[in-house]
């Protein structure tokens, strides 16, 4: 089992993913910047791709939209830099929450083996919208009890 | 399902949380299911608020009993603890399920390069 690692410090404007991958650099690469491809992974559980540009070069730019039975979810983005098989860098930008733009910065690495592993490294304009970016969907005044759960399921 | 009924029995799960006690048992029946003695055993507490912990679990659907066996132990209720932490780590199960879907493509895509 690959296990994904997601390291978001508290006070930090940062959000780190570290993942590895049961396959060789080149082919991650391509999963993930062949515009066939995409789609058939990103996005959430249980939402239809309506829309999907996306165009993975040096100034190429994306968008897509995801929709379910209660509404749709549009996001776009620029391709700042792309080396092949190395290096993605790019902006997110969730339309619904305009302006909140953060910078992505994918790096992959040959683990040898026919093995890969991924690190993004995001960075949010605020403390506050990295915040709100990993609490999506989350109410607020949970965070004692959150802390309780975390105990739990330490032991 | 309502939004309210979904939030409703995540505030009593939160609840039952909230104790120690009821912790530790919930930890205990992670390992596999338990009587009420068992469940008793680690606490210097009585049978009777054993029993009510026990009561304020079920009640969260946290834990289910069995009602045929005479010794009708408690088992843990996975699919309520897990949709408590999938609410809690949205973030990072969505990462996870995204991730394994790219699994399954990056299996596919071996599969068409053969």
């Amino acid at each position: 089992m690959n296990d994904t690692a997601i390291t978001a410090q508290p006070g930090t404007p940062f959000i780190d993913v570290v993942r590895e991958f049961d396959a060789p650099r080149e082919r991650v690469f391509r999963a993930w910047t062949d515009p066939q491809i995409v789609p058939q992974w990103l996005g959430p559980c249980g939402l239809t791709m309506k829309e999907f540009e996306y165009d993975a070069r040096p100034g190429g730019s994306y968008h897509y939209v995801h929709a379910d039975e209660r509404g749709e979810y549009a996001f776009r983005g620029v391709f700042h830099n792309v080396v092949p098989d190395e290096l993605i860098i790019q902006t997110f930008e969730y339309e619904g929450a305009p302006n909140q733009v953060s910078l992505q910065a994918a790096r992959f690495d040959d683990l040898g083996g026919g093995r890969t592993r991924l690190h993004m490294h995001s960075v949010y304009t605020t403390v506050e919208s990295r915040d709100a970016m990993v609490a999506s969907g989350m109410e607020h005044g949970v965070r004692d009890s959150m802390q309780r759960l975390d105990e739990l399921l330490a032991r | 399902m309502t939004i309210d009924e979904a939030e409703e029995r995540l505030d009593r799960a939160f609840a039952a949380l909230g104790d120690p006690v009821r912790r530790a048992m919930i930890a205990r029946l992670s390992r596999g299911e338990a009587t009420v003695n068992e469940l008793a055993e680690p606490f210097a507490i009585t049978k009777q608020a054993v029993s009510r912990h026990i009561h304020v679990l079920e009640a969260a659907g946290l834990i289910t009993r069995s009602r045929d066996a005479q010794r009708r132990p408690c088992h843990l209720n996975a699919a309520a603890l897990e949709e408590l932490t999938s609410w809690i780590d949205k973030y990072r199960l969505e990462a996870e399920r995204r991730f394994r879907r790219l699994d399954e493509v990056l299996e596919s895509m071996k599969e068409q390069e053969k």
